[in-house]
């Protein structure tokens, strides 16, 4: 919709007397409402700028466009106010009697085919401009949202964790949103308003230098209108804004809360502080629409006065003779033209600024720190055997806490180590560090001796299985989801993990079988279910090291069993790193690490910690310890 | 839209007020050009510069005028709109506070949040545009055409065919190019899931290296949005310079008919600058006729989902005979052959459960995910009402009870653990608000909550943002313990509320509530067989039945669904 209404006032219609409010679409003009502002805008408009590059040809073409559909849309009022000369000419003489008079229609006819010409060819450049452009602005974006997507998969795992997502999707929503239609409309408008306030200006000048100062006195009005209304709106946008997070909070929060509020009988409460913040919304709400809706009636009145003012002056001066009526015409055209570039400048200024922010914030990520490169060097294509050594390695995500300090492992190609602790984070350091989604700070990690920094990413991932609690599966079909694991692997070989991780029976009660789309959600099977099928991801995988969360919440018991025997049929003859949650694993285990905030606290064998009467010691107590009701 | 209007009506003073305000606002501008028109017929062709300067001053009058008239109806305009949301808002919030879990079921919860709040926002900016423009235009197009007809009727002929033109142009575009931005919107969203999946899942698709495979997946959907982008923008390119050409084209023709007419003697100069002028205000109103039109649906479909809101009937209400009341306090519950559907579900969610609870006892319910545990707890509160059979406190049927007496007798703590802003004093205090500071504390205590708040800067006032965002889990569960806890209910139902403790507090937690729940009734959901192990009596539900009852080792011995839920979580010997 944002595209027509600011189009809309672009070309100006002959005698351009533009009843009430056009500002539909966002409820008002642009200027009034508080934009978001670039930190940089200077070198970002640069940047952003170097972006249309490729496109200069047909920005070329744009610019061509727009400056000569604007050029013959103010070389018409000329034109008409000339034909409206003869024909007043004519009439008069008529009038007067005067022998042989006649309306010279020839020359009226002449003009009014001219005129038609170039309301033609006004009109098609217009059209042409709006085309090309919308061809440009949406390709470049197209181009950054590539180059953007592109960026993200070179990013180290810290940007993930330490940006929410939410703020890195709208970046690709509605910062994109944002650019492409400020590239397709306010660039181009912003010529239009440039060319037209200069031509209009020449146009009068040549017509009538009195009657061009008289308008002229009008333009300060508008100047101060959009000043102060601009001031006042923006600041009650942000008070009605500030209100409307106010209200939305606490309807989210008695919505959400519902049956506690409910419980403990307080919806009187609830109502109460709803009209609390009610009333308030209303007073902003209506004074920013207040505000807003009476932009376009006072410019009206202003422009109404270069009205009036051009009517009487221009008839004094027709009785003088020092002009013709023609040039009323023309003049009561470009009177109302030329306060509109002012108004329109005011608010393609402040969608370009919000524009400029957007930009920014794209380039920002576009200039985070990368992953280092990959070392060159050859990766031994030798078969993993899945020995993995840490070596005196210290870690930390931020410098002033200390997480992981001298650790030192040997573990055996096969064997089980098994990380437990309290629930909270830690335990997924471990895996970050094997895969290198973070690097070590001292030390060193080895697979099989060699030092995995010297592996290409790719290469060492491939060595490694991942079953997390939080199952990943995008939406696709179900075969798709395992094939992930391996791409091109056969039908018979992904039924084949299926029914090794024991998912091929549920799969075939699904309607559409291996064929089934999981959903947004994937809430058309359960979260068991989808363990099961990353399992079945790792089973064709076939990864020489596992990496297993044992957590299965809210999960029923027939699933869970299947679940259990799954994970030990894929754990056979694998290293494996287990967050562990059952006492069988944890015993059966060849090693345990113990977690604490996010630290490893105690190391060894399920004995060795029993005895050492430590902080396992009270976990294991205090889990697997039954009767505590009592 | 329409059935909305209603609520408009303690403005309708206001509302008449801006249709007159407006009604002015229109004929000031209607009016300049009929005098601008006196000004070249009767000023110039006959050189009266004082005819001139008088119809000037009137010209400025009415301008004034018009002005004054235009900021008087934005002014109403705007209060009406504004009062207009406050009063739908507010009658939407306080029905929806009457609701009970089947509506929210029925409507769902962010739904109902958009509905309360955008979509009230939507609706009061239609009838802002309504008042606005809607009013405006039509009111200038008949002014005009009147205007024009009474300039010269003859010439007023041409618009029977400009306007029909002009709209169906319009029209045109706008029918084709709407529908298009709703598949913009689908590929928006297509492109957006792609995105998604691809931050929350960036560690599963580096460690299978699929970056590839999803940069192809992302470049589908990019290049599908931008190629559907393109089309629909460079269709929505041709309606301007069209919608001008024929503005321009008929303005031309309109002169030349104007000027042979002139020539008869039938019309005057400045009539026809006159007549052309109100023949482009009657475009512009056109043209935002043919718009809004668009905008309306939008705003119906917003109106459409308030009205289901507020038409929604709620299921659950007070009884309206005089209630029944508990003569001592709770000391008994019971179900009666309680069966349960969830509206519009074939399957009952719960059949034909019977047992009972004394005070003193620790009744715990054990099952798999949907075998209707937390539904047998949300029926006590009468969150849903039973479909037959029913809940007797101290023998007296619970529908028989006033609901804030039923519910005064409850201390609940739902599985997901729900604070609202506030101190977390105001949290606990939310379930007793007569409890004093030193009652908190304790509930804090016995909750196993008082050791990190204790050392929260401000500690008890210490403020709790958005629903808890800045606790754990565990830390949130313990201060909705505390909550119930501080009511001193006679019923208390924890709805697998130690889930996210760890092992250790939860056992400490569980020790303590043993001694504060002496004087009352405890209903506790568990997915951990070691958490309810001891209860004096555990329920096992299957599929929303009762398929055993009784102490862990009677059950062991009676129940195979028991059994085969303890094997999955314990080892051999810790079952012995």
């Amino acid at each position: 919709m944002s595209t027509m209404n600011s189009r809309s006032s672009q070309q100006n219609p002959p005698w351009g007397r533009r009843p009430g409010p056009m500002g539909f679409g966002r409820g008002g003009p642009g200027f009034a409402m508080p934009v978001e502002k670039a930190k940089n805008p200077r070198s970002t408009a640069i940047r952003l700028l170097g972006q249309f590059r490729p496109y200069r040809a047909r920005i070329a073409l744009v610019f061509f466009a727009a400056v000569l559909s604007t050029v013959f849309t103010i070389w018409s009022p000329k034109i008409l106010g000339d034909a409206t000369t003869v024909l007043f000419q004519g009439f008069i003489a008529k009038l007067r009697h005067v022998p042989g008079a006649h309306i010279d229609f020839t020359a009226i006819l002449r003009d009014l085919a001219f005129l038609a010409f170039l309301y033609l060819v006004s009109s098609g450049f217009s059209y042409l401009q709006q085309y090309v452009m919308a061809g440009v602005a949406q390709r470049m974006v197209f181009r950054l949202r590539e180059e953007l997507m592109e960026k993200l998969n070179r990013l180290p795992m810290r940007f993930f964790d330490n940006h929410p997502h939410g703020e890195v999707l709208s970046r690709f929503v509605n910062d994109f949103d944002n650019i492409s239609s400020t590239l397709q409309q306010s660039l181009t408008q912003l010529i239009t308003a440039v060319v037209t306030f200069i031509g209009v200006t020449v146009m009068m000048l040549t017509i009538s230098p009195l009657m061009t100062l008289a308008v002229a006195i009008t333009l300060p009005l508008s100047f101060l209108l959009t000043a102060v209304i601009a001031r006042r709106s923006q600041r009650y946008f942000l008070t009605r804004q500030r209100k409307l997070g106010e209200i939305n909070g606490h309807v989210e929060e008695m919505y959400t809360g519902h049956p506690i509020v409910k419980a403990y009988g307080h919806e009187e409460r609830a109502i109460e502080h709803f009209e609390e913040i009610n009333e308030r919304l209303y007073v902003s709400s209506w004074k920013a629409q207040f505000v807003t809706g009476i932009i376009f009636p006072l410019m009206n009145v202003i422009g109404n006065f270069g009205y009036v003012l051009v009517s009487v002056l221009g008839g004094i001066l027709v009785t003088r003779r020092a002009i013709q009526v023609g040039d009323i015409q023309a003049f009561i055209q470009y009177a109302r033209q030329f306060s509109q570039p002012i108004t329109q400048l005011a608010s393609i200024s402040n969608t370009i600024q919000s524009a400029l922010a957007s930009s920014e914030r794209i380039f920002e990520v576009l200039d985070e720190p990368e992953e280092p490169a990959d070392q060159p060097g050859e990766a031994s294509e030798a078969p993993t055997l899945g020995h993995v050594r840490f070596d005196h390695v210290s870690f930390r995500y931020t410098a002033d806490k200390p997480l992981i300090e001298d650790f030192s492992i040997d573990v055996p190609p096969g064997s089980t180590i098994a990380i437990v602790g309290p629930t909270g984070a830690g335990k997924t350091t471990l895996v970050n560090l094997l895969m290198r989604f973070y690097d070590v700070d001292e030390g060193a990690i080895t697979i099989d001796g060699q030092d995995i920094r010297a592996m290409p990413r790719n290469v060492l991932r491939r060595k490694f299985g991942m079953v997390l609690q939080d199952t990943w599966l995008f939406h696709g079909t179900i075969r798709d989801n395992i094939a992930y694991g391996r791409p091109g692997a056969t039908d018979a070989e992904i039924v084949q993990a299926a029914q090794s991780a024991h998912a091929d029976h549920f799969i075939r009660t699904l309607p559409d079988g291996y064929r089934t789309v999981l959903n947004e959600e994937a809430s058309n099977i359960s979260q068991g279910q989808r363990q099961l099928l990353t399992i079945a991801r790792a089973f064709l995988a076939d990864p020489p090291i596992l990496i297993l969360d044992e957590a299965t919440s809210n999960v029923d018991t027939r699933t869970e069993i299947a679940i259990q025997t799954a994970m030990r049929n894929l754990m056979q003859g694998r290293t494996s790193f287990v967050i562990a949650h059952r006492l069988s694993t944890i015993r059966e285990a060849d090693w345990i690490l113990v977690m604490d905030h996010g630290r490893i606290v105690e190391q060894g064998t399920h004995q060795d910690l029993l005895q050492a009467h430590g902080f396992y010691y009270e976990l294991y107590q205090s889990q697997f310890q039954k009767a505590v009701v009592s | 839209m329409r059935r909305l209007l209603r609520y408009l009506r303690p403005y309708r003073g206001y509302v008449a007020l801006v249709l007159a305000l407006t009604f002015m606002q229109a004929l000031s501008t209607l009016y300049l050009p009929e005098l601008m028109a006196h000004i070249v017929d009767t000023g110039i062709v006959q050189g009266r510069v004082h005819y001139i300067i008088r119809v000037g001053l009137v010209m400025l009058g009415v301008t004034i005028l018009g002005g004054v008239a235009a900021v008087g109806a934005a002014l109403f305009a705007s209060q009406s709109a504004a009062g207009f949301g406050k009063i739908l808002r507010s009658l939407i919030f306080r029905h929806v506070e009457s609701f009970g879990l089947r509506e929210f079921d029925l409507l769902g919860t962010s739904s109902l949040i958009v509905r309360t709040t955008n979509d009230v926002m939507q609706v009061q900016q239609l009838v802002n545009m309504m008042l606005r423009m809607m009013i405006l235009a039509p009111l200038t197009s008949i002014g005009g055409i009147i205007m024009a007809i009474h300039t010269n009727g003859r010439l007023a002929l041409s618009m029977v065919v400009v306007i029909p033109l002009l709209g169906i142009t319009v029209w045109g575009v706008l029918s084709r190019g709407i529908p298009l931005f709703r598949v913009i919107q689908t590929k928006v969203d297509r492109l957006n899931r792609v995105v998604r999946e691809n931050l929350a899942g960036v560690r599963v698709v580096r460690a299978f290296h699929q970056q590839d495979y999803e940069r192809q997946r992302f470049y589908e959907a990019n290049l599908d949005l931008t190629e559907t982008s393109v089309r629909v923008f460079q269709m929505m390119a041709l309606m301007m310079p069209l919608v001008m050409l024929i503005m321009n084209w008929a303005s031309v023709a309109i002169f030349w008919w104007g000027s042979l007419r002139l020539s008869h003697g039938a019309l005057q100069v400045g009539a026809l600058m006159a007549f052309i002028q109100y023949f482009m205000q009657i475009m512009f109103s056109v043209m935002m006729v043919s718009m809004m039109a668009f905008m309306l649906p939008r705003g119906q479909a917003s109106a459409l989902r308030i009205l289901e809101v507020l038409n929604t009937e709620v299921d659950i209400q007070e009884n309206p005979k005089p209630p029944a009341r508990l003569t001592r306090p709770v000391t008994h519950l019971r179900f009666d052959h309680v069966t349960f559907f969830y509206p519009g579900a074939e399957e009952p969610a719960l059949s034909d459960i019977t047992f009972e609870a004394a005070v003193g006892e620790t009744v715990a319910i054990i099952g798999g995910t949907g075998a209707g545990k937390s539904t047998l707890l949300n029926l006590i509160p009468r969150f849903y009402d039973v479909k037959s059979g029913s809940i007797q406190l101290n023998g007296v049927d619970i529908r028989d009870l006033a609901l804030g007496e039923l519910r005064a007798q409850i201390g609940l703590v739902p599985q997901r653990a729900v604070l609202f802003s506030g101190s977390v004093l105001d949290n606990v205090r939310y379930g007793n608000l007569d409890a004093s500071e030193k009652d908190a504390a304790h509930a804090l205590e016995v909750a196993q909550a008082w050791s990190f708040v204790s050392q929260m800067p401000g500690g008890l006032h210490h403020d709790i943002s958005q629903g808890g965002a800045n606790l754990s889990g565990g830390q949130r569960q313990r201060l909705a313990i505390a909550r119930a806890l501080v009511r001193r209910p006679r019923i208390y139902l924890f709805d697998d509320s130690f889930s996210a403790l760890d092992y250790k507090t939860d056992a400490a937690l569980r020790q303590a509530l043993r001694r504060e729940t002496e004087d009352g009734i405890v209903l506790l959901v568990a997915q951990r067989v070691a958490t309810i192990m001891d209860a004096d009596r555990i329920l096992v539900l299957e599929d929303g039945r009762l398929v055993g009852q009784g102490t862990h080792d009677q059950l062991m011995e009676t129940c195979p669904v028991y059994r085969e839920i303890v094997a999955s979580q314990l080892s051999p010997e810790e079952i012995a």
